[in-house]
């Protein structure tokens, strides 16, 4: 009977009231655990996903917006919803950092996503590897305390959960070509030449 | 258990988002149904609130819907009691308001007759409760009988017959509708 239907017509404009309803009565209950935004960069648009301890991923276009969504559910917990609010500093910074006016981030990160080694290199080239240097996969093994580890310290870049706040796009090959990276080579020489001028 | 080296495809449980996105307007449609537009929205929000809690204990493999729609049945019975300590004698009856209270929302659809919208809306809403919880679960919530009787308790039978009645006691109304 779908004049039945017809008759409790549902819009788009009730589902976001009920939506953002859902989300705040969430963070309320303590049972937001995954929050997540699209943001709008100019490497295109970035999913933001965010746990109460911190920014736990960056997601690039390129990796399926979706995907990384069924990751986190996977990963993290089930309990994931849009709250753009949970988001607005790191969006924030990210706007200021692709305008050229922010050499670092300062939001709480959260590392679950990224374990063992490859956590203990990602530390590393957060805290080591500033804005505008670079440094080569083998340096980057010898600040992590592993030099023969090149091909981990790669491992551990090219899954870098967290990317463009955590620098892995400062990371390249002892030539100077750029290397794997999550966002594509493109974006990896567009965060380099930002960072560069 | 699988034998070590065989993978077995293991359902993965969608992100909570996609639940919202997936199954929101429906329910939607069994609380305006069931409890009236007034108090829908706090339906709907009390049913969304208490499956998030639950979600990650729900087994992946299981009706989605239907596990909704019966949280939808019992957070509908909650609104109600709750409305109906708050309420105040009124000169006017609820199912009336009931209807008023769609009148704009109908007129912005186009494609559908608006009054037709209303009639039925207020055909739904003066259905015996028994009646209008089985169209709303099956029609809306896209439940089989089998699931509608485990909701409303009885049988899959008598779920048809009540859904059935409910249906045709519409229909009586859309036909003698000028």
């Amino acid at each position: 009977m779908t004049e039945l239907t017809a008759a409790y017509p549902v819009t788009d404009a009730d589902l976001a009231r009920l939506q953002a309803r859902l989300t705040s009565a969430a963070a309320d209950a303590d049972l937001l655990d995954v929050a997540y935004r699209l943001h709008d960069t100019p490497l295109g648009t970035l999913l933001l996903a965010a746990t109460p301890r911190g920014l736990v991923r960056v997601a690039f276009a390129v990796e399926g917006h979706d995907a990384v969504l069924q990751e986190l559910a996977d990963r993290v917990s089930p309990r994931v919803l849009p709250a753009p609010g949970r988001l607005d500093a790191v969006a924030r910074e990210l706007d200021e950092y692709f305008s050229g006016g922010r050499a670092s981030f300062d939001v709480p990160l959260d590392w679950q996503l990224s374990a063992g080694f490859r956590r203990t290199v990602l530390e590393h080239l957060a805290a080591e590897v500033g804005y505008g240097a670079t440094a080569s996969y083998a340096a980057l093994a010898t600040l992590a305390g592993s030099p023969r580890a090149v091909r981990a310290v790669g491992s551990a870049c090219a899954t870098n959960p967290i990317p463009v706040v955590v620098p892995c796009h400062r990371v390249v090959r002892s030539d100077g070509s750029p290397g794997r990276y999550r966002g594509g080579e493109q974006a990896k020489l567009a965060l380099l030449a930002l960072e560069a001028a | 258990m699988a034998a070590p080296g065989k993978l077995e495809p293991v359902p993965r449980k969608p992100p909570f988002d996609a639940v919202v996105t997936q199954h929101g307007p429906a329910v939607l449609r069994v609380a305006r149904a069931v409890v009236g537009p007034v108090d829908a929205d706090d339906a709907w929000s009390e049913t969304f609130l208490a499956a998030l809690r639950a979600y990650p204990d729900l087994p992946a493999d299981a009706n989605v819907e239907a596990w909704l729609v019966t949280i939808a049945h019992r957070k509908a019975i909650d609104v109600v009691r709750a409305a109906s300590r708050r309420a105040v004698p009124m000169a006017e009856p609820p199912e009336r308001q009931h209807a008023t209270n769609l009148d704009m929302s109908t007129d912005r659809d186009a494609g559908i007759d608006p009054d037709a919208g209303i009639d039925l809306v207020a055909a739904v809403a003066a259905l015996p409760d028994k009646q209008r919880r089985a169209v709303a679960y099956h029609y809306f919530g896209g439940l089989p009988y089998a699931d509608v009787a485990d909701v409303l308790g009885g049988t899959a039978t008598a779920a048809r017959r009540a859904a059935a009645d409910g249906i045709a006691a519409l229909r009586l109304t859309m036909g003698a509708r000028p």
